[in-house]
């Protein structure tokens, strides 16, 4: 054709990769800086939070429905991102943090958004009395609010793990769970606890809008493990070279169409365009899994030896070919292995091909870290406490953002089934070590940053 | 600036902004063969205003597929109207219509 310079066949791999391979814009999200919202009472501090918001995002939806429809490009997810609720709150006691999150509820629920992150705080060198009420307001604040997400930092590599956070932490995802029991502790599936958070990342639970953004910004998260796993499935028994080289392609050609479409989304917005974070996150969509990856690259299942190694070489072809197609890759960039969420996983879980100890092992080579882990309702605090520590430890002395999104369901055991729905999936509940840490959990303190010379 | 969509596709301009959207799109129309595609899509594009600048057809893979790029500059109607009148004629016509701004196969396939 005259007029244009594509063959037939890239209009179909482009098609095809939308309407057979998932691929998708997972999230837009608007970042939202609340500082101006700083009030002397509650009441108003909530009014102006309700107002910011609603006010800067509230041409969200119309817009991303516009561009899905012009690009042919499916949006799954609108999400708003704010300032860390610690950072604005003024002296809010933990019934006012409850109230703001609420307020936050309402703004979302007004916009017809999916997802609001920001109720968080970051207490990895100390904590303050507002830190404090903002975690004892937790459990409640979840309980009561639908798309109000939570995170909370609690290392990073300059400044160690604060044990004493890390502790309560753990109290408080048995809280929230306890207080959600009634609907499979979804409560839990809300919050992230953080080691090296970063201030970009569009991914709910864990998303804020870092005190170093600007006024707003929008951030865009793209994801495609199915046309990954296709381009792989068509490349046979290859080398792990020409592997790295079909995957560093996808994830350019994934990426760039993510920044058009977030560059288009910020012009339509009339604000700067952020960052965009080309991960590779599943969805429990059959074909839609970073587990089917790791196994078409030779695993007869997920979490058998070999995982580790697989799981490296995919993060990283993907931040390759991420970062040669935008100048502005952020967040989180690279796979996520949430559990729940992903069916290869869900079916690994189910085998005992997976255990919590290889995951463990995999977060060390991946995107964030125990994402969407069901384990039994009378999992001590302490454990899921000593869960954070290893998994923060790992983040911390690899220099890298980890997490922990833990679901202790109230009620249920090892080989039962919890279903979250919608994107959150469902999962079975796999055990956890049986031996205490409550003696290591309650020296308190803090853990010291590491030395960052001498690597090994 | 904040654009009305409806706006841009009627006076799209090549602008060396690279965030600006230009005004042309391709359609793909992927199904059986029989007589009548080509008349039935241009009547509809024709109906909208809408330009045909090229138009190739070929068995790719399995399926007969029919790409037409096509000018929005001039459009009477908005991107979503088109759409939908060009999914009611696709249905008509047994055969599946997808609509999509040139750009994304630029950013995919062009360095």
């Amino acid at each position: 054709m005259r007029h244009q310079n594509f063959t037939g066949e890239e209009i179909l791999e482009t098609i095809s990769m939308v309407r057979t391979e998932q691929l998708d814009i997972r999230t837009v999200t608007i970042g939202i800086s609340l500082f101006d919202c700083v009030a002397s009472d509650n009441k108003r501090l909530c009014r102006n939070v309700y107002d910011k918001i609603t006010r800067t995002a509230k041409d969200l939806k119309r817009v991303t429905g516009e561009l899905a429809q012009e690009f042919g490009m499916p949006i799954v997810n609108n999400r708003v991102a704010v300032t860390p609720i610690s950072l604005i709150a003024g002296r809010a006691s933990p019934e006012e943090f409850v109230r703001i999150a609420e307020t936050l509820d309402k703004a979302a629920d007004e916009l017809g958004i999916d997802f609001l992150g920001g109720f968080s705080a970051s207490v990895e060198k100390g904590m303050t009395q507002l830190d404090r009420n903002l975690i004892a307001a937790l459990p409640d604040a979840l309980a009561r609010t639908k798309r109000v997400c939570s995170s909370v930092n609690v290392g990073s590599t300059r400044a160690g793990l604060n044990m004493d956070a890390i502790a309560e932490m753990g109290e408080t995802v048995v809280k929230i769970a306890k207080k959600t029991a009634k609907k499979s502790s979804i409560g839990c599936a809300k919050l992230v606890v953080f080691c090296n958070a970063v201030e970009d990342n569009p991914f709910m639970a864990g998303a804020f809008h870092g005190a170093s953004e600007s006024d707003a910004v929008v951030n865009v998260g793209v994801s495609g493990p199915g046309v990954v796993l296709r381009a792989i499935q068509n490349a046979r028994d290859a080398d792990f070279g020409t592997l790295t080289q079909l995957i560093r392609r996808t994830a350019f050609k994934i990426t760039r169409a993510g920044e058009l479409i977030g560059r288009a989304a910020a012009t339509r917005l009339n604000l700067p365009f952020g960052i965009i974070d080309l991960s590779l996150a599943p969805t429990p969509a059959e074909g839609d899994s970073v587990a089917r990856i790791l196994e078409e690259i030779g695993l007869e299942r997920v979490g058998t030896h070999g995982s580790t190694a697989a799981l490296a070489l995919l993060n990283d072809a993907v931040k390759k070919g991420g970062a040669m197609a935008s100048s502005y890759v952020g967040g989180l960039s690279g796979a996520f292995i949430p559990l729940s969420e992903d069916q290869g996983m869900i079916e690994a879980a189910e085998l005992g091909s997976i255990t919590i100890d290889k995951l463990e092992a995999m977060t060390s080579v991946c995107s964030v870290g125990l994402d969407m882990i069901a384990v039994p309702g009378d999992t001590p605090a302490e454990t899921i406490a000593a869960i954070i520590a290893d998994e923060a430890a790992i983040g911390m002395i690899n220099k890298k953002t980890t997490a922990v999104r833990i679901i202790p369901v109230i009620g249920k055991k090892v080989g039962e089934v919890v279903s979250f729905g919608g994107l959150l999936g469902h999962a079975p509940i796999i055990p956890v070590n049986k031996f205490s840490s409550a003696r290591f959990i309650a020296r308190r303190g803090r853990i010291p940053s590491p030395l960052q010379a001498l690597i090994n | 600036m904040a654009k009305k969509p409806a706006k841009q596709a009627a006076k799209p301009k090549k602008s060396a902004s690279p965030d600006a959207l230009s005004g042309r799109a391709i359609l793909t129309i992927i199904g059986a063969d029989r007589v009548g595609i080509i008349a039935g899509m241009a009547n509809t594009l024709a109906d909208a205003n809408v330009n045909i600048l090229d138009i190739s057809q070929s068995v790719i893979r399995e399926f007969f597929t029919m790409i037409m790029m096509v000018d929005l500059a001039g459009a009477s109607v908005t991107f979503e109207e088109l759409t939908v009148r060009l999914n009611k004629a696709g249905s008509r016509l047994g055969v599946r219509v997808e609509i999509q701004r040139e750009e994304i196969f630029k950013v995919m396939h062009r360095v």
